[in-house]
């Protein structure tokens, strides 16, 4: 077996040297109930390198790939081109095959990796301190609720209808347990974000508000009339931000009020990866709120000669130390991930965030004006980033995504597959746009669009 | 001016109806350098033995118990700042907080000066 | 004894008495090979950048709502060449399984197969939206159905769950299924009970999940105490949450005994499966009453830690839980073609505890562990767990004469080996022994941990190291250990020849620097 460095001999001698006849000594605390009598039946034998890569590339090659035809889907994951070197990088096995940095004098690689990533990742968000990643933008966005009930003492979270509904649905899975009240809703269908209907649930036991931006319909809220009716009621403004390229072109959450900034930070160097391993951000704009947050931070520090250095830091916080007393169970980061971003953030530089964000919106405009244009569909949004919500005009959009994909165009995220089964959303398309995406790309789904429609 | 210690640690000095807590040296010497401390709200209720505190030194999170019930009137700001003053002066600069005494029966239990050297010498 | 290293080179590196490297110092600060390396923010520039971008035109439409980002963002950029230059600089100053031992107990730090890193990578797998089309992604959902099967025939258990983001969301996962059981049918439990070895991401689940923790103790001989917990099952324990193999590196014996008395009571078991690596494809938790173990990709099956994650934890589940597990699952239908049930309310499963994130799990894990189980079959993965325990044993026994083994008479080790600080000599201590450990090349084992040993260490070599490997490391850790032993006090400074000696802690906490600040300009 070619993972497996020892040879027979090697293992008589070794078990010669621990007293032992045979391996299954060694598991004679085993009982016999649990004692197999030999490989597994139901499972195949060992394979060559050659077979385990035919066997999965038969089952990549029956997907289609987003590079291989008009590609327009997003609602929360968003294909963009990442540079040749981020994938160099984090394949060097310094990076790759490396653990958590517990033991700071061999990881100052690791290290300080995370601490340009968290200053990346605040400056971004435009918040005092961020932290060394979560799982997910989703998993990041039920631990912003948990944190802003530790804050608060208060126990309400009132969710904007506007909100990705996975992200919803994991808050509420998460606050069954914990016994917080969620107040969630349904997205309104209309031009402007519902800022005045989201204000008015606010009450006096409200923990956060939380608020997605651009939201899942592509529209740009004020966060700082959110930010300041929150604030008058005592509770802590939660922004949620699923494309972090957007945050190039507009203002940032921290700037306009927000208190915690999470979300995903797969646009930036991970790729789509059919959902994971993605990458949650996390931050807040006060460092006052540090000691309540989840997850790991990296600080500054000097070692014995005086050097700077870098390690993990207020792990108090944490599972391992605080055990049932934690802010969180989390045990890992999306450490890889968390360098992909690094990496690909470093490459693109002020400049380049700023150019990317430019070229995304630019060909977004180009594609909402021209599928504005067929008959029967309409432009919700009045502001965009780089995804607007399309309206068919009574069409089923789940419907006509599949009958594009049938036409080999991956035409956008219909919102009933986000929201099955609920009246008045069946005939919205999401369609994302991103430096990507070219003109021709634009026209074809116009083109096969408007004969699905006819 | 009379002080107590329990055997979680804290001291106690009880002037008129007020009380000031801290941790000894004792316990400032067993969790190495203080980084933080988490201190209760002032007006708040604490009850005796109940958690009215948190010490952290870098690779522990200690908790801090009230010594007898009553509430909060005020706590060291100057900790915030500056934890290390738990290591240096942990008995003087480095108190915790102060209370209203709410039954003095309660302070019967716990040990005086003497009484709490001979309990630490035998730990 | 063996030689420390086959070529019989030795650095002749003299140490002088404030604990320096000899030779002059240099003016960069760089040594040969070892260079230093500042932060972007220190070398890069807001106006540099290494992509080549369409310029903004100024005169674009923009319908952006009037919130355009008018102040600095902060962020500097750099050139590919100096990209590359910066983070290849940076990963020498890094320890991974890639440069060698990485004896990390719990962790199970074994060799990363390349293939599993090409397979990942390619198109259909890597370049796929999450919310495509049902139609255009069948491939992917095989994978996840195929890795699902290999799974529940590994353990032997019928229901599995595969969104869970690491080891730890596992655990939230089977807990909560746990939780949503007892719900189910009206049973409102409130007690969890957890052994005190055990790692702290279990109390913390579970008093998540809105139960009270309460402690079992060990045994003497490290394991969890069956008469114990016996005498605490009630009617309102909920679940046990046990590591099997546990976290001294010893397989519970007594398991199928406990999860046949929690199961009287109308309790779960719920098993961390952190340590599946050494007995999987030779024992199926399954056949010790096990409810529900999350398995860690990362661990088990080889997919690379990546300097703390991304991992993967999907959840196993007996007959009493599956219905229960969270949403989305990926069904195989009578046409041979798969589907993926994510919508709550329509086609749902009923019972589900709902959704844990958003999308359906680390897929970029699961093409990376099922190449792995591909790789090495059925025979190969018990060969995997009889390598891993043998030699996890024989660093047992080669060092049990010289450092405190508290289990050693408690039978063979499983897959790691555990030893205390006992009878260190002049002050010295565990932490000490990993930072000289370190000097020698190695990566430290765990240390201090599990709580319920004294300066623990934890071993655990796994399989992927060749005796060679091992017998270097064996003679390395036992001339630190007789440092210890005779109380060498140079180990308190150590390490003296890695990138950085020891870091001030206490300083990075007491006054947290957490982002990089902008120097003050000059006036």
């Amino acid at each position: 077996m070619r993972y497996l460095p020892l040879t027979d001999t090697d293992r008589a001698d070794m078990l010669a040297k621990i007293g032992a006849n045979l391996i299954d000594d060694l598991f004679v605390d085993v009982p016999a109930v649990a004692q197999l009598d030999g490989p597994i039946r139901e499972l195949p034998m060992h394979a060559s390198e050659m077979a385990v890569e035919r066997h999965m590339k038969a089952r990549a090659n029956k997907n289609l790939a987003a590079g291989d035809a008009p590609f327009f889907l997003g609602a929360g994951a968003y294909r963009h081109h990442v540079p040749a070197s981020v994938d160099t990088v984090i394949q060097r096995g310094e990076f790759l095959t490396a653990y958590t940095p517990y033991q700071p004098e061999i990881a100052q690689g690791t290290l300080q990796m995370l601490f340009e990533f968290q200053s990346q990742v605040a400056r971004l968000y435009g918040c005092a301190v961020a932290n060394a990643s979560m799982y997910d933008g989703s998993t990041a966005c039920w631990e912003a609720v948990a944190m802003a009930g530790r804050v608060t003492r208060c126990h309400r979270a009132v969710l904007s209808g506007a909100l990705h509904p996975h992200y919803s649905q994991v808050v509420k899975t998460m606050a069954q347990f914990t016994g917080d009240t969620i107040a969630d809703a349904m997205p309104a269908i209309q031009t402007e974000p519902d800022n005045a209907g989201l204000i008015s649930r606010i009450d006096d036991d409200t923990a956060c508000v939380v608020v997605q931006y651009p939201d899942i319909l592509g529209r740009i809220p004020d966060l700082t009339e959110l930010a300041d009716a929150a604030h008058a009621k005592g509770a802590l403004l939660v922004v949620v931000n699923t494309e972090p390229v957007a945050l190039g072109a507009i203002k940032s959450p921290g700037e306009m009020g927000a208190d915690i900034v999470v979300g995903e930070g797969q646009s930036i160097g991970v790729g789509l990866q059919f959902g994971g391993p993605y990458l949650g951000l996390f931050a807040v704009r006060d460092p006052k709120h540090v000691r309540q947050m989840p997850g790991r931070l990296c600080g500054e520090t000097t070692d014995a000669e005086g050097k700077r250095g870098f390690v993990l830091t207020l792990s108090t916080r944490e599972q391992h130390i605080r055990r049932e007393k934690a802010t969180s169970n989390i045990c890992t980061n999306s450490g890889l991930c968390a360098l992909a971003f690094n990496v690909h953030m470093t490459l693109l530089g002020e400049k380049g965030l700023r150019e990317l964000a430019a070229e995304n919106h630019r060909l977004a405009c180009i594609a909402a004006d021209r599928l504005e244009k067929i008959p029967g569909v309409s432009l919700l949004n009045s502001a965009f980033f780089n995804e607007f919500t399309l309206q068919l005009g009574g069409n089923p959009a789940r419907e006509v995504v599949r009958s594009l994909a049938d036409l080999g165009v991956l035409g956008g995220v219909s919102l009933d597959r986000l929201y099955p089964g609920v009246a008045g959303l069946e005939d919205a398309l999401l369609v994302a746009v991103t430096e990507t995406t070219t003109e021709e790309d634009i026209e074809t789904l116009a083109k096969e669009l408007e004969g699905v429609l006819s | 001016m009379p002080r107590y210690f329990t055997d979680e640690h804290e001291w106690i000095d009880v002037e008129g109806e007020t009380a000031t807590v801290g941790i000894t040296d004792y316990a400032q010497e067993q969790l190495g350098d203080i980084v933080f401390v988490e201190l209760p709200d002032v007006g708040a209720m604490v009850d005796k033995g109940g958690e009215a505190a948190v010490v952290e030194s870098v690779k522990a999170a200690s908790d801090v118990y009230a010594p007898i019930t009553g509430e909060v009137t005020e706590t060291n700001s100057s900790l915030e700042d500056e934890p290390a003053l738990v290591n240096t002066s942990p008995e003087e600069e480095g108190w915790f907080f102060r209370l209203t005494i709410s039954d003095t029966g309660e302070l019967e239990g716990l040990m005086d000066d003497k009484g709490y050297k001979t309990f630490v010498d035998s730990l | 004894m063996n030689a420390p290293n086959k070529s019989g080179w030795k650095p002749e590196m003299q140490v002088s008495e404030d604990g320096l490297h000899n030779g002059p110092s240099t003016t960069t600060g760089n040594r040969a090979l070892m260079l230093e390396e500042p932060l972007i923010f220190e070398i890069g520039h807001p106006e540099t950048t290494g992509v080549d971008l369409p310029e903004i035109d100024p005169d674009a439409p923009n319908r952006l709502g009037g919130f355009d980002r008018s102040d600095p963002i902060g962020l500097v950029g750099l050139t590919e060449p100096e990209t590359v230059r910066h983070y290849t600089r940076l990963s020498r100053q890094n320890y991974g399984i890639d440069l060698g031992f990485f004896p990390l107990g719990s962790c199970t730090m074994k060799h990363n197969p390349r293939l599993n890193e090409k397979v990942a990578r390619l198109p259909g797998f890597a370049d796929i939206h999450p919310l495509a089309p049902q139609q255009s992604v069948q491939g992917a959902l095989q994978v996840i159905h195929e890795l699902g099967d290999w799974l529940m025939k590994l353990t032997g258990m019928p229901g599995v769950a595969m969104s869970p983001k690491a080891g730890a969301h596992g655990e939230l996962c089977g807990i909560l299924a746990i939780r949503a059981a007892h719900t189910a049918r009206g049973d409102a439990r409130q007690v969890v009970l957890v052994p005190e070895s055990a790692h702290g991401t279990n109390p913390a689940t579970a008093a998540f999940a809105g139960y009270k923790v309460e402690d079992i103790p060990a045994t003497p001989e490290g394991r969890v105490d069956l008469e114990a917990i016996k005498a605490r099952l009630a009617p309102d324990v909920a679940a046990v949450m046990i590591t099997n193999p546990n976290t001294c590196g010893l397989f519970e014996k007594d398991f199928r005994e406990i999860a046949d008395a929690v199961h009287a009571v109308g309790g779960y078991v719920y098993c961390d499966g952190a340590n599946f690596n050494a007995i999987v494809g030779r024992v199926r938790p399954g056949d010790l009453g096990v409810d529900a173990m999350h398995i860690n990709l990362h661990k088990t099956f080889s997919t690379p830690h990546g300097g703390g994650g991304p991992g993967s934890g999907p959840v196993v589940f007996s007959e009493a839980l599956k219905d229960f597990a969270p949403l989305p699952v990926v069904r195989k239908t009578a046409d041979d073609s798969y589907e993926l049930v994510e919508e709550e309310g329509r086609k749902h499963r009923g019972q589900s505890f709902g959704r844990m994130t958003a999308f359906h799990g680390q897929m970029g894990m699961f093409t990376r562990a099922l190449t792995y189980m591909l790789s090495h079959g059925a025979d190969g993965l018990k060969q995997v767990a009889e390598d891993a325990v043998l030699n996890a044993n024989y660093v047992l026994r080669s060092l049990e004469d010289i450092l405190h083994a508290p289990f050693a008479d408690s039978g063979p080790c499983m897959h790691e080996a555990l030893f205390g600080d006992k009878d260190f000599g002049g002050g010295l201590s565990t932490l000490d022994l990993a930072k000289a450990l370190i000097d020698e090349g190695y990566h430290p084992m765990t240390v201090y941990f599990p709580l319920v040993v004294h300066g623990a260490m934890l071993v655990e070599p796994t399989e992927t190291e060749s005796k060679a490997s091992i017998d270097q490391f064996i003679t390395a850790f036992r001339s630190v250990t007789e440092r210890a032993l005779a109380g060498d006090e140079s180990m308190k400074q150590a390490p003296y020849y890695a990138p950085r000696r020891r870091l001030d802690e206490t300083q990075a906490a007491r006054k947290p620097k957490l982002a990089w600040q902008d120097p003050e300009p000059s006036a």
